[in-house]
């Protein structure tokens, strides 16, 4: 900085034109993100005020403003699109109940075990389970509609020891429900959890937890998404050391004292990066419900980010799909902002970090 | 932990120190050696869940639909059948969507590459006016998740007339706030002399950054490289809002309809794994080549 403040009073000979080469060097960059991200959030934002049908141009004079109509539709107001909102959104929410903390726990356990010096085949075993995170979700889904199918490899797998598999994918049950149920408790007729409730979903179904068919699909999310987070626990036990293990192994700490102790405390901030960028990224779940057509499953695999996408592609309800998906983006901003936030907390160079995390993994993914 | 330090420095050359390594192994040796006995046991475990599903899938592709369905965990089908290739490539247009993935992929990573360094050094060289504003508008859009833009992509394309085209498939892929991003991290590390020579020597602002900067930019350029080719082949958002016509599939979307069932009854498990095998082999070899680079890549993100 102070380089280039000086430079300029001293001379225009080598800094000649240096102002229009700028320009013109991020030209393409700036032209293609305003024209394909910027001005295209503009209109659906518009789109989402709108009572667009989805014919000829949304900017056609003849569509109307209608406010905040969309929004109350799938929040506030009874009916079908509400209970399909708050489907969604439970079915999101269950979804990253369970792949955010477990994605995390298995990451972490392949990364300690990995990291362990004296294991021959290191390379192996992290090939092995970051291979996954490369690899297309279409292609993805495929090979784990085939393992979970009714007569597939899973159910084989567990039907050896005595267990009737589900048919994974088609089964809508919902897991806190069949829980229940076993102990003889069923869906109540009446009283608070039978009426509708927050976005006219009732309490009962509130509590259903992820159906059977939504269980498989964070199986897969995992499986693809813990290899690249432990990676990022690699590298920080990497940049602990072997020092403080030895001087702990031989003060007589145990392996699992250890870990506790010292280990899992000097992973906090890569333990926090990766349960942020966990919250992030699987609130944004997509592909693999597109791939699966979105609606099976009785609609308990439908998320936010799908059910955006169908109510304005496929229902032509564009105003809603908008306002879905303006709704999901301030979420989404939100937990941003504040691991953004918390990260700043402890430092403008971990700040600076932050924001490189995000956005190398997008791009592996 | 500890097997490696050990057995390494008692390959250091010197007086006492096998001995001292002996002591120490004994009274370290049980414990390490159940734990790394414990480790192995668990990775191997780990391993076996990861690696078989992709195992028994290529299997299946080469086994009839009957037995596909039937005995899905064996390794080797009772009767080996290319039946799955041939309809790839006979009744299904695979070729073709593979097609429009090379072209559409190779174009987004080449340009992916020129656009995000040129604006990356800008960023990190180049004094001009409005450079800060640029750079935190970039950080901003960084946090723009992918999944909401699919509206207003579609919206964008239809309004320019580029819907249904390769144009619209292409141009909006060409350019990532991330990749300006890494080019501009990585600008910011090298230093500046060789170029300020070339400048005195006379070079335009182009030729110092092609012929001079670049090239010192190479692991930069490999790790974007890397990072747009796979995303470009594997992205299916954009693809399933950029188009409609059949002709213009990509594997992603082609692939994709292919589960849906389109063709015909039953589950037709080995033609869809056919598919997902054949579509994973190029990603699959990029990242043999480069696992190294790959693995540092995601996880020097966290180190900065």
């Amino acid at each position: 900085m102070p380089r280039t403040a000086v430079r300029p009073r001293r001379g225009g000979g080598i800094r000649r034109g240096e102002a229009r080469s700028g320009w013109l060097f991020v030209a393409p960059a700036v032209i293609i993100t305003t024209v394909f991200l910027v001005i295209p959030i503009m209109l659906a934002l518009w789109v989402s005020v709108s009572d667009w049908n989805g014919f000829q141009s949304p900017l056609n004079p003849r569509v109307n403003f209608v406010g905040l109509e969309n929004y109350a539709a799938i929040t506030v107001e009874d009916g079908l699109d509400q209970r399909n909102f708050g489907t969604a959104v439970r079915n999101n929410f269950y979804y990253v109940l369970f792949v955010v903390p477990l994605q995390t726990i298995i990451a972490l356990l392949l990364a300690v075990q990995v990291n362990r010096a004296a294991l021959r085949g290191k390379g192996f075993f992290r090939t092995a389970f970051y291979f996954p995170s490369v690899t297309s979700t279409v292609a993805i889904v495929i090979v784990f509609q085939f393992l979970f199918t009714a007569s597939g490899a899973v159910n084989a797998v567990i039907g050896a020891f005595g267990i009737d598999g589900p048919d994974w994918f088609n089964d809508s049950t919902g897991v806190f429900h069949g829980i229940l149920s076993a102990f003889g408790v069923g869906a109540p007729t009446s009283g608070l959890l039978a009426e509708p409730g927050f976005l006219g979903i009732s309490g009962w179904q509130w509590l259903a937890g992820p159906s059977v068919a939504m269980s498989s699909l964070i199986i897969l999310a995992i499986f693809t998404t813990s290899g690249t987070f432990m990676l990022l626990f690699l590298a920080a036990l990497q940049s602990i050391g072997s020092e403080i293990d030895e001087a702990s192994l031989m003060d007589g700490a145990g392996p699992v004292r250890k870990f506790f102790s010292i280990t899992l405390p000097m992973l906090r901030p890569t333990l926090f990066t990766v349960l942020t960028l966990g919250l992030i990224g699987s609130w944004q779940v997509f592909d693999q419900i597109y791939v699966l057509g979105g609606t099976s499953a009785g609609g308990t695999i439908s998320t936010p980010a799908f059910l955006a996408y169908r109510s304005s592609f496929v229902d032509l309800q564009w105003g809603q799909g908008a306002a879905i998906a303006f709704i999901l983006f301030v979420f989404i901003i939100i937990l941003t902002l504040l691991q953004r936030w918390a990260l700043a907390e402890r430092g403008p160079k971990k700040f600076k970090q932050s924001k490189v995390t995000p956005k190398v993994q997008g791009g592996l993914r | 932990m500890t097997a490696v330090d050990v057995s390494a420095e008692s390959g250091i050359p010197g007086d006492d120190a096998p001995q001292r390594s002996f002591r120490r192994r004994k009274r370290l040796g049980a414990r390490v050696r159940t734990g790394m006995l414990l480790s192995y046991l668990i990775l191997i475990g780990l391993a076996l869940i990861y690696i078989y599903p992709f195992i028994i899938s290529i299997a299946a592709s080469f086994k009839t639909d009957a037995e596909a369905t039937q005995d899905a965990l064996s390794l080797i089908p009772d009767t080996i059948t290319f039946a799955a290739y041939e309809r790839l490539f006979g009744d299904v247009p695979f070729p073709l969507w593979a097609g429009n993935t090379v072209m559409i992929a190779t174009i987004v990573t080449l340009g992916r590459v020129f656009f995000d360094s040129l604006a990356g050094y800008a960023l990190s060289r180049l004094k001009f006016k409005g450079r800060a504003f640029v750079f935190a508008a970039f950080i901003g859009i960084l946090s723009v998740p992918g999944v909401v833009l699919l509206i207003p992509r579609f919206l964008i394309l239809q309004q320019l007339g580029l819907y249904d085209t390769y144009g619209g498939m292409i141009i909006p892929l060409l350019s990532t706030a991330a990749g300006v991003f890494i080019m501009k991290q990585f600008f910011d590390s090298i230093p500046v002399s060789v170029e300020e020579a070339a400048r005195i020597d006379g070079a335009g602002t182009f030729r110092t950054f092609w012929t001079i900067v670049l090239p010192m930019a190479r692991p930069a350029l490999v790790t974007l490289f890397i990072l747009s080719f796979q995303g470009s082949w594997n992205e299916l958002g954009h693809f399933i809002v950029s188009r409609q016509s059949p002709e213009l599939n990509t594997l992603t979307t082609g692939v994709a309809s292919l589960v849906s069932g389109q063709l015909g009854s039953g589950n037709q498990f080995p033609l869809q794994l056919a598919a997902a095998v054949l579509m994973t082999i190029p990603v699959a070899i990029l990242f043999f080549i480069f696992q190294r680079r790959i693995m540092n890549t995601t996880a020097g993100a966290e180190k900065g």
